[in-house]
């Protein structure tokens, strides 16, 4: 949270400043659409280790921050690139290696759960997952949780209906509030005081906006002073949730941004293979990530004809026709 | 075994599932071959039904294949973009979940139609992890009836689930009430060699009928525990109409029937 008019800053300074070693961090964006990658790829950069991140369906950029390994703890519904990897394999083998701590829930249990957050209550209800391991099997222990002060002493919690079987409802499951340290985002236009207008979907970031102490906003254009008021309708996070605005063309890459470009499959297929094994992903992170200097110069090594090819068609917003395999 | 000249297993399960789908459902399709059996129903026998997704988009018109449900491809044409919670509000709703079939897959699947997309082995030191629920504990928990696409193979059509990550009929007849649980279950589960339903009064599996080739034996011999098939009628092989529908309306670069694969660039 922050009031002031000019918030525009550089990625490094914005990354520096408010993701510190072992913050509970969340990122925006869904699978392979509109994850943060440039901010992912600098907390990457910056060597940034002990987070604990709150994920609904963050694919790639889960699965980047968790393979480089900036990731300790990680409550989770879903962590697959849809067809690019039904599974994240970083993910896949940090947890087989026990080298992250997991907490699974659903996709509707961490959107309660960013909800709550944003709206100022300690849990909402559901009736998700009730009968299943969800709410039998915990990641994290009791004695784990009751020994931190910032995670709350039970995963869920199931309690009887207290108003009897108002609505049909015997049962419900509570599920606790998350407000992450800072949250992440990726939009296609935010202006210099930190209005916020996402095209599209908006997945769940604007609840992992609302429920954070701090937000960075990073922005394929950075709209002139009082422009986005003109048509105040389509924006969604008011300025002052704001603490960071980062101009960053192709924030969004190698994911898609919708009705500005696609993802990239070439990108995509080829992290797939060289996440496979250790030597093939160090050579990755060497070479794209840590051989970068900054997201400009990852996107100037990716070469304009892929760039090009990615490009989202004004009409469907997304490129039309794109070699997908 | 099939005619892979005439159709592939994948086209079979596509067309099986899309057969299922009625006019005017609402359907909440997964990534892969569930969005193709929604696709394929909207152009074959089911034009008013409803494609959606947990990510927020409501009557999607796909005119190319989602790489996942997350793809911009799922905003072409919707009538809402919604969001996440819009989306799994819907099914949670009892006025509008009601009308929702879910198509959902899974690692894993037992003879109530629970199913574990989580991890095999022990949950704290598994020995295959994942992706976890996504959205299917929610929409196992709340639309009105699923249809689960399955892998036949004995290894996962198991009598005990490493991890319980999606609610079908629970443990029999009373399962969902016990839990807490409405609405109603699996209907039924499309695999590469048949169908299955779940019986109306015991809630267990039993066999519906095999694909063109596929003896009821054959289908045993590929599952962990064992299923009536005194009920099984033989299932048709797709139509021409069906196949044409399927390869050139719905996935005409053959990003789900088939498996090709770019070579590694560079």
């Amino acid at each position: 949270m922050n009031t002031s008019s000019d918030k525009v800053i550089g990625l490094a300074e914005a990354i520096d400043t408010f993701v510190v070693d072992g913050a509970h961090i969340s990122i925006g964006g869904f699978t392979i659409n509109r994850n943060p990658m440039a901010a992912v790829y600098e907390i990457i950069r910056q060597k940034k280790t002990g987070l604990h991140l709150y994920a609904h369906s963050n694919g790639q950029g889960a699965d980047e921050l968790i393979g480089a390994g900036c990731v300790a703890r990680l409550e989770i519904a879903y962590a697959g690139s849809g067809r690019f990897a039904p599974t994240c394999i970083r993910f896949k083998k940090a947890v087989e290696a026990g080298r992250i701590q997991v907490e699974d829930y659903s996709n509707y249990h961490m959107t309660l759960r960013f909800t709550a957050g944003a709206m100022g209550v300690p849990f909402l209800p559901t009736r998700s997952g009730l009968g299943t391991d969800i709410v039998n099997k915990w990641g994290f222990s009791e004695e784990m949780r009751r020994g931190d002060s910032r995670l709350p002493d039970r995963k869920l919690h199931v309690i009887d209906n207290p108003f009897n079987g108002w609505a049909d409802t015997a049962k419900v499951v509570l599920v606790p509030a998350i407000n992450p340290d800072v949250t992440i985002i990726h939009v296609q236009k935010a202006d210099p005081q930190g209005t916020t207008r996402i095209d599209g979907l908006p997945f769940a970031d604007v609840v992992q906006a609302k429920a954070a102490r701090h937000l960075i906003v990073t922005c394929e254009e950075l709209a002139s002073p009082g422009s986005l008021r003109e048509d105040a309708d389509r924006n969604q996070i008011p300025f002052f949730c704001v603490d960071a605005v980062v101009h960053l063309p192709f924030g969004a890459y190698p994911t898609a941004c919708y009705r500005v470009y696609d993802y990239d499959p070439v990108f995509l297929n080829r992290y797939r293979e060289q996440a496979e094994t250790e030597s093939s992903y160090r050579a990755y992170l060497e070479e794209m990530i840590y051989g970068t200097c900054d997201h400009a110069e990852l996107i100037e090594q990716i070469g304009k004809d892929r760039i090009r090819a990615i490009a989202a068609d004004p009409d469907t917003g997304y490129a039309v026709g794109l070699d997908r395999r | 075994m099939t005619d892979e000249n005439q159709y592939t297993l994948k086209e079979m399960m596509a067309i099986a599932a899309a057969r299922e789908i009625r006019d005017g459902d609402i359907v909440f399709c997964g990534t892969g071959i569930s969005m193709l059996a929604a696709m394929a129903a909207k152009h074959i026998s089911a034009p008013n039904s409803i494609i959606f997704f947990e990510t927020g988009a409501i009557d999607s018109q796909l005119t190319e294949v989602p790489m996942a449900v997350g793809d911009s491809r799922v905003m072409n044409g919707a009538a809402v973009n919604g969001s996440l919670a819009d989306a799994f509000a819907t099914m949670q709703n009892r006025i509008t979940g009601g009308q929702v079939v879910g198509i959902l897959g899974a690692a894993q699947i037992d003879c109530f139609g629970n199913l574990n997309s989580t991890v095999i082995g022990d949950y704290d030191h598994p020995r295959v992890r994942f992706s976890g629920s996504g959205g299917a504990a929610d929409v196992g928990s709340f639309v009105s009836r699923t249809i689960i696409f399955m892998q036949q193979q004995r290894r996962k059509f198991v009598p005990v689930l490493d991890y319980f990550t999606c609610p079908g009929w629970i443990d029999g007849p009373d399962g969902r009430k016990q839990a807490g649980l409405t609405g109603g279950g699996p209907e039924m589960v499309v695999t590469d060699m048949a169908l299955m339903g779940f019986d109306d009064i015991t809630r267990r599996m039993y066999l519906k009928g095999c694909y063109p080739g596929i003896e009821p034996e054959q289908v045993l011999d590929n599952m962990g525990f064992g299923i009536d098939i005194s009920r099984a009628e033989p299932v048709p092989g797709p139509s021409e109409t069906e196949l044409v529908i399927l390869r050139e309306r719905c996935d005409p670069q053959g990003l789900i029937l088939t498996n090709r694969r770019r070579p590694p660039a560079g």
